[in-house]
């Protein structure tokens, strides 16, 4: 069984068809690399996997559960972690209490009261923070760091959430040449603890880090395989490798 | 600095009896009472991004009830009246909250503030026309508070009584927004949508804060009702709500001491203007109130208060050493 198994699924924004019957399925431990041109319904599927949208049809099933239509807390509760495309750190919180928060999103109500539960996390804390170059960084205000220290910040507490399956919208996203490179070194390891499902418009960088390729095109599943596959195959080439 | 004005606000609040006369007394302990309802707005709109416009609801509806137990029951002991009328802020406020926040999606603010609105604007309507609770006139002469065979009347007594429920409120408020709870509450205010994807149920901490800021309104109306002896139906108005919801705009949001210099200054400059200029102060008044808010956001506590420490840290630090010890590590 799929960890993640996306059964339909559509979506309308009025006139617009954003998903039209998309199906996916993610293997526990794999990098799931989600490409396709502009518009063609990427950050609407992860959004409706995430629980930040709704779909109109279709069935969402993660780990054996239907969480169609559960709210994005009980996602992430069973789960799930997502990185949103455009950067949502918590800008005037310091960057160790957004981490902090994101380790403490499982606790009950009693343990949020304990001001001890700080002291309990700290080590996880700045465990989250070393796997990024963000360590020296943690008393800062998240708002004060640079567009890509805010993507890794994010990475880094959607992992803290220890998610079987992490949705990354456009992880690198305003990243410069050498942020991206660290960031796919940051992500490979990842995937023994995790799945991936991440969605890129940088062919190289997400070449270089997926397993498997599904290629959307006007909200529809074009084609979906090993990157050698989808490199190679000549609907994806004709429909969208030429586009871009 | 937020401790240095607390530390200030403290020792003026114990000392004033001693260099205040009966009247004095009197209208500070009324100064005392409002903080407390300012306060639960504090922690409603500063920490929890709930705007209410209700906050009178719970205050009128346990002052009526504390009025009711007495004058019908006979029951004065604070012993009943304060847990009594603190159950009653919380109960009916649990319920709003389940009708207002719990629903199967997230209210807006509006919603929200609406919805408090009408249930305010509804127990006024009720109260005036309900010949048993008084109709226009309230309940009158409602009978001192008692404490096993003492009487506790309204003077320096009553004023330590309101100044100690104050400082408990306010000190539990302090250990809430300072702990996890209120790291949450801060992350909740800052981007709630993204707070609920790291598997926070928002709307139970919402629930929760706005329950809690029931229960402080509850005790606030028991011990106003038995201080001023009489309940009226302005104690439920949407115009109560508006001006608690103007004590903390005026004194800074997300703080807790700015509700109780909103409270105090306010009083304290109307009281003044009204003896000074018997006609036109609550013109004078309005503008000052306009002035602040529009052109001074952060309020009063703004003008020595940062933003980095108005957000504040939340719980214990790790122990310096071992922060550098981990870094070290790393």
């Amino acid at each position: 069984m799929a960890l993640l198994e996306v059964s339909g699924v559509s979506k309308r924004f009025g006139e617009l068809r954003a998903l039209a019957g998309v199906d996916l399925r993610v293997e526990a431990g794999q990098i799931h690399g989600l490409i396709g041109p502009n518009g063609s319904g990427k950050s609407t599927l992860m959004k409706c996997i995430a629980g930040a949208l709704a779909p109109d049809a279709g069935v969402i099933r993660f780990a054996g559960r239907n969480l169609t239509r559960a709210a994005p807390s009980e996602r992430a509760r069973a789960g799930l972690s997502i990185k949103f495309q455009i950067t949502s750190v918590l800008p005037s919180l310091s960057v160790y209490d957004n981490v902090l928060l994101a380790l403490q999103g499982r606790d009950s109500l009693v343990s949020l009261l304990r001001s001890a539960t700080r002291r309990a996390r700290h080590e996880a804390v700045t465990a989250a923070l070393a796997r990024f170059p963000l360590i020296g960084r943690a008393d800062q205000l998240a708002g004060a760091l640079s567009h890509g220290e805010q993507q890794w910040l994010e990475i880094a507490m959607a992992l803290a959430t220890e998610p079987t399956l992490l949705l990354l919208d456009e992880p690198t996203a305003g990243m410069s040449l050498e942020e991206r490179r660290l960031t796919g070194e940051l992500l490979a390891p990842i995937k023994t603890g995790c799945a991936i499902l991440i969605v890129e418009h940088d062919l190289d960088f997400i070449r270089g880090v997926s397993d498997v390729l599904t290629v959307l095109d006007q909200g529809t599943v074009l084609d979906s395989g090993s990157v050698e596959a989808i490199q190679a195959s000549s609907k994806v080439q004709e429909v969208y490798l030429t586009r871009v | 600095m937020i401790l240095v004005l607390e530390m200030a606000l403290l020792t003026v609040g114990l000392a004033l009896p001693l260099a205040l006369d009966h009247f004095w007394i009197v209208l500070a302990t009324r100064i005392v009472l409002l903080c407390l309802p300012a306060l639960s707005f504090d922690l409603l709109w500063g920490y929890s991004g709930i705007m209410s416009f209700g906050q009178a609801l719970f205050y009128g509806t346990a002052g009526y009830t504390a009025a009711l137990l007495a004058r019908d029951a006979g029951l004065t002991s604070i012993f009943v009246i304060v847990p009594a009328c603190t159950l009653i802020g919380l109960v009916l406020a649990l319920a709003m909250a389940w009708f207002l926040l719990l629903g199967r999606y997230p209210p807006s603010t509006i919603f929200v503030a609406l919805g408090t609105l009408t249930g305010a604007y509804a127990a006024d309507r009720l109260a005036r026309g309900w010949y048993y609770l008084g109709g226009q006139n309230g309940i009158p002469s409602i009978p001192p508070l008692t404490a096993g065979p003492f009487t506790i009347a309204e003077g320096p007594v009553y004023y330590y009584l309101a100044l100690g429920a104050l400082l408990v409120v306010y000190a539990l408020c302090r250990v809430l927004v300072r702990s996890q709870f209120g790291l949450v509450l801060a992350g909740i205010r800052q981007h709630e949508e993204r707070i609920s994807f790291l598997g926070y149920r928002v709307q139970h901490f919402k629930a929760i804060v706005f329950t809690l800021a029931g229960g402080i309104c509850g005790l606030a109306g028991a011990l106003a009702a038995f201080h001023d002896g009489f309940v009226w139906p302005n104690m439920l108005s949407v115009l109560l709500s508006t001006q608690f919801v103007l004590y903390v705009l005026f004194g800074g949001v997300g703080t807790l001491v700015g509700a109780v210099i909103g409270v105090a200054s306010i009083e304290y400059v109307s009281f003044l203007l009204a003896d000074r200029f018997q006609t036109f102060w609550p013109i004078l008044l309005g503008l000052l109130l306009l002035f602040v808010v529009l052109f001074r956001r952060s309020g009063l506590v703004g003008l020595v208060v940062t933003e980095r420490e108005r957000f504040g840290r939340f719980g214990r630090a790790p122990a310096r050493a071992k922060v550098e010890r981990s870094h070290g590590a790393a």
